[in-house]
């Protein structure tokens, strides 16, 4: 037993690998095991529960199949959160509060509801416009430009703290030795700040992207299912559909888009220096 | 010249930013405006305010169930999110260990997560196992996102901690029971708090999760969402507005509780 600690050090279970124990088996248990299982099904027999015993493509061939237009909800999917992630770089970037943290504990839903009572006919908005003698409000409810206003509405404080801890990373000095170099503020922000605070804008960016591509609540909520997400398209097939497998398939191409981008972009980011390590 | 542009610049941000705040707040107002209205539906402005619709919700039997539910969820997995997290982040931010740095991604995997699809996979994985989803699978499922958050709060405190400390503390002849007891968990105590209350809130707050893996049990967000989908009475707006209104009491307790404890770490700090 000795001499295999000494001839194999690695194996050892050293103070941070037992530490770490814990999570990598909750972790492996409730996080990488449900992903194997979504795989597997995506290769089952269409709207069977054949996991791990039968083996096609029908359920990806399906999917890509000219008629059928699930592409669709991709591209919305896609595309909302793209705009999403667009909007709140430029409305996060000057702002830093911590009056963004509560949001983060109030249910989305209940959050959202609050913009259809506001929203909607004989509303906060409708009301107050015809109390003030307007033919009422505008009618946005149930369209796709509220579903993506209910989106960055959610996402905000997620934007916001990556942003924040990105920002707060900038040396003072060395923008006011900029300053000093006679550097306009324009070529301070582009040549000094940006790239410091970029790890964190990164961060925010990718997070608000991945978290808003599975969005449903909102296109539900606030939509008025005006637009169909891919997350909404996937919960069908789980659950009224009965369809396991092309769910799956739908999940599984949902998931590697969405990890491919996280993993990427986490390979670029020193988290030791982010969080402040000393 | 410049000074000009600048006290300009810094009233713009705070215009914005209080622009923003509002902005963030106001459907929380609209939310406690309509569940204290009389009468079964929201008509703005409000004509009879009343009490009505909070006492009915208050008196619900069907409600108890639900809070009970969201508070037995959220307290088990404060504990245990707790238990996991410290841990965690010591092997995140404590120890220079070969794997840490592929451990440090892996953790944040579940964070840059879309959670109804974690929800929805969590769902087939329970099915394949053979086990029935209920408020316990609700657990689990909310473990695996929160640990994650839970473990970073604490690994930012770990970070801000030194090690010489704790190996001062071994040299002098101490136990590491000892050790974990009288240096590492006083001074860590201020983040394992503020990590306890993330937990807990962000579980209590949780939709998509619950939506998906409580099965036949409800949650407080689970059941204000299938009232919002079909079946909308007064009741839907009280009881968002008292659960916003418990987790902004707790977090201001929290927070006041958490800066007790950071003045007693620093002065214990400063004494040491």
């Amino acid at each position: 037993m000795a001499d295999t600690s000494l001839s194999a050090p690695e194996a050892k279970l050293t103070p941070g690998l037992r530490a770490s124990l814990p999570v990598l088996v909750l972790l492996i248990a409730g996080f990488l095991a449900p992903l194997v299982t979504v795989a597997a099904y995506a290769f089952a027999t269409p709207k069977s529960f054949d996991v791990f015993r039968s083996f096609t493509l029908a359920n990806f061939a399906a999917i890509v199949d000219p008629s059928n237009t699930v592409w669709t909800s991709f591209v919305w999917a896609l595309a909302l959160a793209f705009c999403c992630v667009a909007i709140l770089l430029v409305i996060c970037y000057p702002i830093a509060s911590v009056l963004f943290v509560f949001p983060l504990f109030v249910s989305e839903n209940v959050r959202l509801y609050g913009w259809v009572l506001f929203f909607i006919k004989n509303g906060v908005l409708d009301g107050a416009l015809k109390w003030f003698g307007f033919s009422g409000g505008p009618e946005l409810l149930y369209t796709p430009g509220i579903t993506l206003f209910g989106m960055v509405y959610v996402y905000l404080p997620f934007m916001l703290f990556p942003m924040t801890l990105g920002i707060a990373m900038i040396p003072r000095d060395l923008v006011d030795a900029a300053s000093d170099l006679g550097a306009g503020r324009l070529m301070i922000w582009r040549e000094v700040e940006l790239p410091l605070a970029m790890p964190g804008i990164l961060i925010g960016a990718l997070l608000t992207f991945v978290l808003a591509a599975g969005a449903v609540a909102e296109a539900k909520i606030l939509g008025g299912q005006s637009v169909i997400t891919i997350t909404q398209d996937i919960e069908v097939a789980f659950t009224y559909a009965q369809n396991w497998p092309m769910g799956s398939a739908l999940a599984l191409i949902l998931v590697l888009i969405v990890s491919g981008l996280a993993l990427t972009a986490m390979a670029r980011i020193d988290l030791d220096k982010i969080l402040g390590k000393r | 010249m410049q000074t000009v542009g600048r006290t300009r610049t810094h009233f713009l941000i705070r215009a914005w930013t209080a622009f923003v705040v509002l902005a963030i707040y106001l459907p929380i107002a609209c939310g406690a405006l309509a569940g204290l209205s009389k009468g079964r539906y929201f008509a703005f402005p409000i004509r009879v305010f009343s009490g009505e619709w909070w006492g009915k919700t208050w008196d619900s039997f069907e409600i108890h169930v639900l809070v009970q539910n969201s508070v037995l969820i959220a307290l088990i997995v404060t504990v245990l999110s707790v238990l996991f997290a410290f841990f965690g982040a010591l092997a995140f931010a404590r120890y220079p260990w070969k794997g840490r740095r592929a451990f440090q991604r892996l953790l944040l995997l579940p964070i840059f997560f879309p959670q109804p699809v974690l929800g929805l996979a969590l769902l087939l994985w329970f099915n394949a196992l053979g086990i029935s989803p209920s408020w316990k699978t609700a657990v689990v499922a909310h473990l695996v996102w929160i640990v994650p958050v839970v473990t970073l709060v604490i690994a930012i405190q770990v970070f801000s901690f030194d090690p010489v400390l704790e190996e001062a503390a071994s040299d002098l002849g101490a136990s590491r029971l000892f050790t974990l007891r009288t240096v590492t968990l006083p001074i860590l105590w201020p983040g394992i708090w503020s990590g306890a209350l993330f937990a807990f809130l962000l579980s209590w707050g949780n939709f998509p999760l619950s939506l998906y893996t409580a099965g036949a049990d409800s949650t407080i967000p689970k059941w204000l969402y299938s009232k919002m989908v079909a079946g909308y009475t007064p009741m839907v707006p009280a009881l968002g507005t008292m659960s916003t209104l418990t987790a902004a009491a707790l977090l201001l307790a929290g927070g006041l509780v958490r800066l007790l404890l950071k003045k007693r770490a620093d002065l214990r700090a400063r004494e040491g």
